[in-house]
Order: C-alpha cells, then structure tokens, then sequence
C-alpha cells in the first residue's frame, strides 16, 4: 500500500467539519443493556465517543464488545438504556443514517465471481455521495488486483476489499471489527496509515481488535470492556495508571539474572553504572506494555466479576 | 447547540439513490454472478432437458389419442422448470447468503431492502425465461412437442408463467428462512420441489395419482402451474381428461395469487438480514 497523492476527503458538501470546535460526541451510550436469555452480555455501559476521534474497544471474546458494536451499527436490538450514533438511534435509523455509517464486519463476505472493481462499484452506487472507486481501490492498495475475482484473492487482500466497501461511501463514523486479523506486519503497517490518513480527513472510527500493539498505534482513546461493562477508558499511554507504574530494571550479575521494580530507574541505573564501572552486562529496562495493563485488567475483572 | 454532525439534515438533501435505479443494478450484479458460476448455471438449464429426454425415451406411449406422455411431461418440465429457478434458487441461494453474511452487509449499507428484492425477482426473470425457452426450443425440435400458433394460448402462457414465478419467488425468499446454514440449504429445499413433482402430475399423470394424494398436490402451486401450462401445450380436448373435467383457469389464477400474497406476508413477517442465532 502506498501513499497516493490525493487525500481521502470525508466531505464534498460544504459545511463545519466534524471534530471541529463545538462537534457533538459521534457515539453516546448511557445505560445500555442487552440480554441473553438470563444472562447479560452488557449491563449498564456508558460511553462517549468523540467525533473525530479513534477509538478502540478492547476485551476478551465474549465480554461484549460485539454486541456492544452491532447494537451501535444497528443489527441488534438493546434491552435497555440509550445509544445515540451520529444523532440518531441505530435501532429507528433509516437509509440516509447508514449512508453516513460505514462498517468493516469481522469476517469476509464478497462475492467470489465478481472482481474487486465491479464489488466497489456497485457498493458506490448504494451511496448518495460515494468516493471515487478507483481512489478507494488505490488506498487500499488493491490496484494491481482491480480485476481480479474475490475468489482469487488472498485472506490480507480479501480483507483489505473489505476496508474499500467500509470507506467507500465516504463516511463520517467508521467501524472496523477486527480489521487486521490475517495481515502480515507489512501490510498491518499500511493499514495503519490508512487509517492515521482517514483520521486526519476527520473520520470518526471505532475499532475493535486484538492486537494491543495496534490500539496503542492508532487509538486516541481505548476502552476495555469485560463481563458486560465498560472497566477502563484513557489514553493507551495512561491505561490503568500506566505511566504512574514502576518500572522493571534487569542486568545480569554473574550467571544470575537480577531485577528490581522502581518508580525511580534512571537512579538504579545510575547507581549499576558505578557498581560496573561502565558497561551493565544485560542491561534492560521495560515499562509496563498496554498488553500487561489490559491483562491484569482483565484478571482483575474475571476475579471480582464473575 | 450546532454540533458539526447535526448539520448533515436526516433527510432531505443528502438525496440517496432511488430503488428502482438500485434494484436494476442488484439485477445487474444478481445475472452477472449467475452467469459466472459456470457449473451452476449449465446445470440449471441443462437439468430440466436431460430430465424431458429420459422420461421422453422411456414412456413413448400415447396417454390420450393425439397426446403423448413426452407432451405430457413436457408441460409439466415447464411448470417445474418455473418452480426451481424461482423457488428452489432463490431458497437455497437466499439461505446461503444469510448465513454467510451477505445479507448482513448489504443491511449494513443503504442499499434499501426493496432494491435487493427487486435484484432476485430480476434475476428470477431472466434465468427462468432463458430456461424456459431452451426447454420449448428442444422440446419442440427432439420430443415432437407441439408449440401453439393461437396467440391467445401464448396470452395464456404468459399469465400463468408470469403468476407461478411470483408465487415461486416470494415463497422461495419465505421459505429460505427455514434453512439454519448454508450446508443444510440444499437439503432443505430439493426434496421439496422433488416431492411436488411427484404429486404434482410431473412425473406421473396427475389423474393416476391416488384421490388423496390428489387432494394434498391440489394444494400446492405446481398442480396448477402444470395443468395451465398443459391448457396451453396439449390439444384444447384434453381438458375433459383432467381431474375436474376442465382447464379450470379461473382456479388457476386465484390459487396461484393465494400463493402469490401468502409468500409474500411471509415474506414481510419473517425475513431476517441475519443467521436465526444472531440476537
């Protein structure tokens, strides 16, 4: 995927921009609830999202992000509280609601007989102000496979159509469900410069994925949803006191592995520098990741929760 | 407030494409896939003439003096023909769709439901009339199948054609409900159009069948649909050979309708965009 020289504009129609001094929260969530039989998948879920912000809703699989996710794209009903998208209720919205949304599902679903073109032409037309296909098909980078069938395509590339038709009719809040799942690093990066590319055109996006290293890449704001409710919400940078936390020094003493957690490492570097006189032998230190936060976040939930 | 995302109006100026225009491109796209599933698509038309050819090879006897059964079965290939590429496709299609995701893709688009409704319908059309005709064409060529010069048989045909494929169409798009995947689609649906054709007066004359099991085939569209097809391809006095001594068109016409609003309530009442384990 390469950079092309056009910029994707979000917006032909003249008007404010989203994102822009006084713009409403794309996304609003108080209260909400969804049952299953006797079990609840979400309970009492509150939530703002910006517009044009990135956010990402991370949890293990089965804590209720995918029903918190469809029920906001309209393809589930609530059981109780209130959601607002873009101003309207998923649940009432019409035709022109979902021309201003656009949804990347979890899995795949284009014809196998039709080429990549001819799928995101057709999927313009639905839309009343589309982007220009072969923009699109560029910034996914699937030029050289326009006329390939789906059928032949690979897994990235199939996925990578699936971003064209999310984007395609120009919308203003997008949702990526796992977007990346099958990608390799190379074409993970490119994603991601898709997606910084959208953001900057004010794209409001909401991402669900599993790579925390993807949330932390991209998100302005992360959420971490466990046992049906809403557990954190900060900068990937500040997830869970994050930055506040000690650090982990490790050096090796001999044949032995030493390792000491503080608050302060520049000083128990400074004082290993003296002891070695110059050179630490295995010097490391490791802050914690957004995966060890979200992990003992998780931990923390399934314990008390549950 | 003026928030930035309330000054795109609902409704109005954002003009969306019209359903028509959508459904002739779902159309479009509908006969454009058809036709590249190669197998399938040879198979659907090549299946009702090897069908005509074994049952024209095996009973050459006459049933009535001036009709062969080759007649016979011929009609009734028509009216079955008419059956599997409206409801048995579109059934089985429709069931794989959902279950697969299309559907739920499309529902997460603007694309308006009527647009994708009108995309079968169309495709309906164009596979079952080219069917048809492949059908008439071999039939009257090979089997000796005797196509009517009176314009107002062909009138008939094409009320009766025209009536049987809405009924197929919107029961299929009912009935594809009832598969609960993909894989179970086929399995679901063939034996049914199979079993219809048994007691239907396809494969046997209807007249021979058993007086119940004439009663239950009188239920189902495909009795009609091959009694009106034989009032137009078998000599006007066979008529009185038939169960109730006639064509009976007027019946024909109510029942095939019946069906026709029928499957589409169902239609309206029961179609999910999503797999039936989607909450």
């Amino acid at each position: 995927m390469t950079t092309p020289a056009t910029p994707l504009t979000t917006h032909t129609a003249p008007g404010p921009a989203p994102g822009g001094s006084g713009a409403g929260p794309a996304v609003r969530i108080r209260g909400l609830v969804k049952r299953y039989g006797d079990s609840f998948a979400v309970r009492d879920l509150n939530l703002d999202i910006n517009a044009g912000e990135v956010f990402a809703l991370l949890g293990p699989n089965g804590a209720g992000k995918t029903t918190t996710v469809e029920i906001l794209e309209g393809y589930r009903r609530r059981d109780g509280g209130e959601v607002s998208v873009l101003a309207e209720d998923p649940g009432q919205a019409g035709r022109p609601w979902r021309a201003r949304i656009g949804i990347v599902p979890q899995s795949s679903t284009e014809s196998p007989e039709l080429s990549i073109e001819e799928t995101v032409r057709h999927f313009a037309r639905y839309y009343p102000d589309p982007r220009d296909p072969d923009e699109v098909i560029a910034a996914v980078g699937l030029e050289e496979k326009r006329k390939a069938r789906s059928r032949s395509l690979s897994g990235g590339q199939r996925r990578r159509l699936d971003v064209a038709l999310g984007i395609i009719g120009r919308p203003r809040l997008l949702f990526l469900d796992e977007p990346t799942t099958g990608f390799d690093p190379q074409a993970r990066r490119a994603f991601w410069e898709l997606i910084a590319r959208l953001r900057t055109d004010g794209t409001t996006i909401l991402l669900t994925t599993h790579y925390l290293e993807e949330a932390e890449a991209l998100a302005d704001r992360v959420g971490v949803i466990a046992g049906g409710r809403l557990v954190a919400v900060d900068a990937p940078e500040q997830l869970g006191g994050r930055a506040a936390r000690e650090v982990r020094v490790l050096w090796q003493d001999g044949e032995v592995q030493r390792e000491r957690l503080t608050a302060t490492p520049t000083k128990v570097v400074a004082e290993l520098t003296t002891r070695f006189d110059g050179e630490i032998p295995g010097l490391q230190v490791l802050r914690p990741t957004l995966e060890d936060v979200y992990l003992s976040m998780i931990q923390n939930t399934e314990g008390s929760n549950r | 407030m003026s928030s930035a995302l309330d000054t795109v109006p609902a409704t109005g100026s954002v003009r969306l494409p019209s359903v028509l225009s959508l459904g002739l491109a779902r159309t479009g796209i509908e006969v454009r896939q058809f036709f590249r599933r190669r197998d399938s698509f040879i198979f659907t038309f090549a299946f009702p003439v090897m069908m005509l050819f074994i049952f024209g090879s095996v009973f050459s006897d006459d049933i009535a003096p001036g009709v062969s059964f080759t007649q016979y079965f011929a009609a009734g290939m028509v009216a079955s023909g008419v059956v599997m590429s409206s409801f048995q496709s579109l059934a089985i299609s429709i069931a794989i769709e959902r279950d697969e995701g299309t559907l739920k893709r499309l529902r997460g688009t603007p694309m308006p439901p009527a647009a994708y409704f009108l995309g079968k319908i169309g495709l309906v059309l164009v596979t079952s009339v080219i069917q048809t005709a492949i059908l008439l064409t071999i039939g009257a060529l090979a089997f000796g199948l005797k196509l009517p010069t009176n314009p107002e048989l062909w009138v008939r045909f094409t009320w009766v054609f025209v009536l049987g494929t809405a009924a197929g169409t919107v029961v299929g798009i009912a009935y594809s409900s009832l598969a609960r995947s993909a894989q179970s689609a086929g399995a679901v649906v063939s034996p049914v159009v199979i079993v219809l054709q048994f007691i239907s007066g396809v494969f046997f004359v209807f007249t021979d069948l058993p007086s119940w099991m004439q009663t239950i085939g009188s239920i189902f569209p495909l009795k009609w649909l091959a009694q009106g097809m034989r009032s137009v391809f078998l000599p006007d006095s066979f008529g009185a050979s038939e169960a109730a001594h006639s064509w009976q068109l007027p019946q024909t016409a109510l029942i095939l309708t019946a069906w026709m609003i029928v499957g589409l309530v169902l239609c309206l009442r029961t179609f999910r965009w999503q797999r039936a384990d989607a909450g």
